[in-house]
């Protein structure tokens, strides 16, 4: 199942996590320690963040180390824009629907 | 649109919610009418090229609108909205889910509060959208984009059959 972009952002481990990577690629282990919480823990967020490609892994030698993907971000945020012109659409023809009524109501 | 009417759209990404906020130039009475009454909805509540259709609306508490978004090329997408407070001309709230046209809900939904206020004969709207998942909110969109291609495609159409013409 594909995680959900706001689910994922909603826990606030989780932006703490996206924050603190934002800022510096880091292994889970460091994550672990940063937030002091156990591996599974950090693994858990981990995964619900690389799910809906908020974080993308890269192998340095034995270790893995996360990046803040911030083109996923741009997107979500695009999206959003998109949601936005739909409404305003929506009222633009309110807008018009209003004042058709207003003058028949004066006629 | 006049300029001089307030639109705010707010999203707050960690509490998953939609904060919008619209004037009309228009008294309580008629706004609250275009929001409420089936009638009035079908004539503005889908983005062009889409159109709404509603089928049944009993707007009281526990009641339900049913309706579809249909895409020029006659794509039925339907959803359901349960009113689940109504403070006439002041509030009212639902909870909005897709479904299939026997009515069937997917759910999860999610929650939306309206309210209402005028002064000096502009009424002000502000919707609050709680827990729309980004997924739902994608597909609905999809819905809109693939009516808008549509759109976009009949017009190629169109042009090219008069540019032959000519």
């Amino acid at each position: 199942m594909k995680q959900d972009i706001f689910q994922a952002i909603a826990d606030p481990t989780r932006r703490a996590i996206l924050t603190l990577i934002a800022i510096q690629a880091l292994t889970p282990n460091a994550m672990a320690e940063k937030f002091d919480m156990t591996r599974q823990a950090v693994s858990k967020h981990i995964k619900v963040l690389h799910e809906c490609e908020l974080i993308k892994p890269q192998q340095r030698g034995r270790e893995i180390y996360y990046h803040f993907n911030a083109k996923k971000m741009q997107e979500f945020d695009h999206w959003l824009a998109q949601f936005r012109q739909n409404w305003e659409t929506q009222f633009n023809q309110l807008d018009n629907l209003l004042q058709t009524i207003k003058e028949q109501n004066n006629e | 649109m006049n300029n001089d009417l307030l639109f705010d759209f707010n999203v707050d990404k960690a509490a998953k919610t939609v904060y919008i906020t619209r004037e009309f130039n228009a008294g309580l009475s008629l706004v609250w009418d275009a929001f409420t009454k089936a009638e009035l909805l079908d004539q503005w509540g889908a983005p062009a090229p889409m159109r709404a259709k509603t089928k049944y609306m009993d707007f009281k508490e526990g009641g339900r609108r049913f309706y579809a978004m249909i895409s020029p090329d006659g794509v039925e997408r339907w959803a359901v909205q349960e009113f689940t407070s109504i403070t006439p001309k002041t509030n009212f709230k639902m909870y909005n889910a897709f479904s299939d046209k026997d009515e069937n809900r997917e759910l999860p939904g999610s929650d939306w509060d309206y309210n209402f206020s005028e002064q000096d004969s502009i009424t002000k709207v502000n919707i609050t959208i709680y827990n729309e998942s980004f997924e739902r909110l994608e597909k609905l969109l999809e819905g809109f984009k693939i009516g808008f291609t549509m759109t976009l495609k009949n017009l190629e159409e169109l042009l090219t059959s008069l540019s032959q013409e000519s």
